[in-house]
């Protein structure tokens, strides 16, 4: 269906942890599509879960990078840079908080991990973008990863969904900034799954219960659902869309209230 | 040997990458068996998908050995 979307274009995925990651569904649509990729991650625990995860899928490029140290996101992109020249596309599979506070009250974050949640997860993707956006040709596409926490209030997601209300804005505005060059920058809202990094979110199995539920589509969406929609917005098939949030949540988003058929959870 | 042991057994040997008789009861994931931080997440993660259980927090920090592990599934199926 996909064979031959993405031949001849080349891109970096940030963020893969493991095979749970939504980042590995979007690089596997990527790569079944014909799209040659390159991988960075964040110290050696994950660079050893990397590297056969790329190699499985033709990459033996697997780059470190710390996106609190602007010289190490310069050093990807120049290692980047001279290994293929130019750039058709980025994944920004990033974020980070305090786990301690991913339960409770928001109103009770500290400001250090605040700012901490905004630098990792918001402004990275500024630094990623702007110099990813200096080796793509007009036809280069950014895509990041958000959550409808960012909209409304999520049980126990607190400071990530401010952090992500952040990431969506910079979309919009990143959109504007570089439309004229005919780069194009979107988010997917993804519905919850089940990731190494949402293990740190109080009550996950609740969550997902009731949005399997509650959902338009009941049920859950999976890796492959985001890998394929992140394969529209990278691809030209997305050449006319750009500063969106596109929800891939099985439709929740669309939901005022509790479907009448939806069971009660015990917690 | 229970089937929870089997079935636990099978996961820390294959996500691990350890001999399977390295995997006694008293065995650490960390101390003896070379998991990493993050091994000890997907480990839980498994253990969840495995035996249809949530494992809180709380109770994933005393999850510390092979037998550690054991004794939660079996108390919590």
């Amino acid at each position: 269906m996909s064979a031959g979307l993405m031949d001849g274009k080349r891109g970096l995925i940030m963020g893969l942890a493991n095979d749970k990651s939504i980042a590995w569904g979007i690089a596997r649509s990527l790569a079944g599509a014909g799209a040659e990729l390159a991988f960075s991650y964040q110290g050696e625990a994950l660079k050893k879960r990397v590297e056969p995860l790329a190699k499985e899928l033709g990459s033996d490029i697997v780059l470190p990078c710390d996106v609190s140290d602007m010289a190490s996101v310069d050093t990807l992109f120049a290692d980047l840079k001279d290994r293929w020249g130019g750039l058709d596309f980025v994944v920004h599979a990033i974020g980070f908080s305090d786990k301690n506070e991913l339960r409770g009250r928001y109103v009770d974050t500290s400001r250090d991990n605040f700012l901490m949640s905004m630098d990792i997860s918001v402004y990275s993707f500024t630094a990623v973008v702007k110099r990813a956006a200096a080796m793509m040709n007009a036809g280069g596409s950014c895509l990041t990863l958000t959550y409808y926490g960012a909209e409304r209030v999520m049980p126990h997601y607190n400071v990530m969904g401010v952090a992500k209300a952040a990431l969506e804005a910079s979309v919009r505005y990143m959109a504007e900034d570089l439309g004229k060059d005919g780069i194009r920058v979107n988010a997917i809202s993804a519905g919850p799954i089940k990731t190494l990094a949402a293990s740190g979110i109080g009550d996950f199995r609740y969550i997902l219960k009731w949005n399997e539920y509650n959902s338009p589509l009941r049920r859950n969406v999976t890796t492959e659902d985001v890998g394929k929609s992140a394969l529209y917005l990278l691809s030209d098939l997305g050449s006319g869309t750009t500063g969106e949030v596109l929800h891939v949540d099985a439709g929740y988003h669309v939901v005022g209230m509790k479907a009448v058929d939806a069971p009660d959870i015990e917690k | 040997m229970s089937d929870v042991e089997d079935r636990v057994r099978k996961i820390v040997v294959e996500h691990l990458g350890v001999e399977e008789d390295k995997v006694t009861e008293s065995a650490s994931f960390i101390d003896d068996l070379g998991a990493d931080s993050l091994d000890t997440v997907e480990l839980v993660m498994a253990f969840e998908e495995e035996f249809g259980i949530e494992i809180p927090d709380d109770a994933a920090e005393t999850i510390q050995t092979f037998g550690d592990a054991v004794k939660y599934i079996k108390e919590a199926t």
